[in-house]
């Protein structure tokens, strides 16, 4: 562990590089092979051959979509952990990827749409729709919305969506084979565009967890505690709630459901710099985006020429770790 | 003045009443301790009086003034609460605990000040936790632990400390070292301190003011030696006893009848 604020910094610099490394091989490698020179020349000189358009229309956008769609992940994920104080929790549990599922298929079936353009929208309304019905549930009550609650209240509502998404699914397979690639999960074949559609949501989102992370620091102690150093623990809450929306809502509305990013990187982040959120996050933000461009890396040669939905191997490194987790946590009871 | 005082006060968890229209004034500068039996509500009206339970009637007030009404960082600043048996997260060290403690003095624009350092040192230095600073806390025993929490309140620099049973779970060495340094906090600072306490006899050597508490209502209130008697420990615990004093600090002891081993000759021990 990195116990000191320097190591720490350092740790961060070297996340950096890592970082660029990554979208720069996310760049090159891949079915049409390319090389750096060719890929500087894509930006400063493009001559409109094959491998430049590839790489201005293709490759550029997936890597800035795996960046941002991993670190929003799993700076949500992280954000997530601590409100229902579950280390297992994700965006998941808020119904998230479970309401955006819902709102496609509702509206591939019923109202024809088509274009993965609208299906941002639609993906992005049924994440908040879910959440803010999850929120609502838990925060009915007088103890407000405790871990427990949420919890519970979120399991139930993704439940609900993702019987209903199946059971239109079961009836419609023609929308089926529309929306089975989305329901996977990939970040192939997004255009540029939807991820500037939702960029303004991640960057308030970004900003936002880093303005709020103190506050989480606070709010890990326990509400009693929190309220006795005078935070408005209510007011936190919703806040830290509407920053997952923005962050999962976006990333589920570009590259529809990713998962285990949101639960296995904040893990990575807390056995790296500890339990301060001021760290926590940015760490999160660099690994997640890191190990998102990596997988869909991969996604491209496991089974060449064709390609796999990342969701698919970030799933493969995900439930090993995820078992690791349960496991450990099973034990230290 | 009071420190803090209690006007009508009703709280409930639902529908259930817990305390009824209670009057209470906790004296500034002194060691109020709350006693009664389990499940009476002295932990909730603890919790009522640091403005963590919402009252269903009647109000509460800080040096005066409506506590409901206060910003809840300027409370913060003034009164401090410890929880019942609080949890820190997995690996937060007794440092960071203690850090938190400032929390009420931060703003988005000053983060950390040479105050807030100075605090944190104190407040390690009066609990003794100065060497144990960057262990976490959860590698810490009962008694450190307890003692980490208390830094952290300490840190607040609050003229008020309330501590909702402070010595649970600690075994006999533990309790005295954490009540010694609460009242050492009271001698020497003049801190106003509040809390709740199962062990009636720790109650009556260390509190100035005792408040016992029955059927929603205060039963007795006052100085240990005044107050505490056969008639009140029956009362309030529903317990038979005898009450003689404490042979080195002269403050009242309760002896609890009940069965057990006697191998005292004299006759009328067994009741």
């Amino acid at each position: 562990m990195l116990a000191t604020n320097r190591k720490r910094s350092i740790g961060l610099f070297i996340l950096c590089l890592l970082f660029m490394t990554t979208i720069w091989m996310s760049i090159i490698y891949g079915y049409t092979d390319t090389n750096w020179k060719n890929a500087i020349e894509a930006f400063t000189n493009n001559n409109g051959s094959n491998a430049h358009i590839i790489i201005e229309t293709v490759r550029l956008p997936r890597a800035l979509i795996a960046a941002a769609v991993g670190a929003s992940l799993a700076m949500a994920g992280a954000l997530m952990q601590a409100l229902t104080k579950n280390p297992l929790a994700s965006p998941g549990i808020f119904g998230i990827n479970a309401g955006a599922g819902f709102f496609i298929v509702l509206f591939v079936t019923f109202f024809q749409v088509h274009s993965l353009q609208i299906f941002t929208w639609l993906a992005f309304s049924g994440a908040a729709l879910a959440a803010a019905i999850v929120f609502i549930i838990s925060a009915v009550g007088k103890d407000g919305a405790t871990p427990l609650k949420l919890t519970l209240a979120g399991t139930a509502v993704a439940a609900l969506f993702a019987s209903l998404t199946q059971g239109m699914l079961a009836a419609n397979e023609k929308a089926l084979e529309e929306v089975l690639f989305w329901l996977a999960g990939s970040i192939a074949g997004r255009k540029l565009e939807m991820l500037i559609a939702v960029l303004p949501y991640f960057i308030v989102g970004w900003i936002g967890s880093l303005l709020l992370a103190q506050k989480v620091n606070i709010l890990m102690m326990g509400d009693d505690v929190a309220k006795g150093l005078g935070q408005r623990t209510n007011a936190v809450k919703v806040g830290v709630a509407l920053l997952v929306v923005l962050l999962a809502g976006s990333s589920v509305a570009v590259a529809g459901p990713i998962g285990f990013i949101g639960i296995i990187v904040p893990h990575i982040a807390r056995a790296l710099v500890g339990v301060d959120h001021r760290w926590v996050l940015p760490y999160c933000a660099l690994i997640g985006a890191i190990l998102l461009i990596a997988a869909d890396i991969g996604a491209r040669y496991i089974l060449m020429p064709r390609e796999v939905p990342v969701g698919i191997v970030t799933a493969f490194l995900g439930v090993p770790f995820f078992i690791y987790i349960a496991r450990r946590g099973i034990l230290a009871k | 003045m009071n420190a803090l005082q209690a006007k009508e006060l009703t709280l409930s968890y639902g529908n259930t009443i817990i305390i009824d229209e209670l009057d209470l004034m906790i004296p500034k500068g002194e060691i109020t301790v709350f006693i009664g039996g389990n499940g009476c509500g002295k932990s909730t009206l603890l919790r009522a009086l640091a403005r963590l339970l919402k009252p269903k009637g009647g109000l509460v007030l800080l040096e005066g003034k409506e506590i409901a009404k206060l910003p809840t960082k300027e409370v913060a600043k003034k009164l401090a609460i410890l929880p019942q048996s609080p949890t820190a997260p997995e690996g937060l060290t007794v440092l960071q605990l203690v850090k938190q403690g400032r929390y009420p003095y931060q703003t988005w624009l000053k983060q950390w000040s040479d105050e807030d350092e100075q605090a944190v040192r104190r407040a390690l230095e009066a609990t003794r936790m100065t060497e144990l600073a960057e262990r976490p806390v959860d590698s810490l025993s009962g008694g450190q632990r307890q003692r980490a929490w208390i830094a952290m309140t300490l840190a607040q620099d609050t003229d008020i400390i309330l501590l909702d049973e402070p010595t649970t779970y600690l075994d006999m060495t533990h309790q005295i070292e954490i009540l010694d340094l609460l009242f050492e906090l009271n001698e020497k600072e003049k801190r106003t301190i509040v809390m709740v306490l199962h062990d009636l006899n720790l109650a009556c050597r260390y509190a100035h003011h005792i408040v016992a508490i029955r059927d929603k209502k205060i039963y007795a209130q006052g100085k240990p030696e005044e107050i505490i008697s056969c008639q009140l420990v029956k009362d309030v615990f529903q317990m038979d006893c005898q009450v003689t004093y404490d042979p080195l600090f002269g403050t009242p002891l309760c002896i609890p009848y009940g069965k057990g081993r006697c191998i005292l000759q004299k006759e009328g021990v067994s009741s």
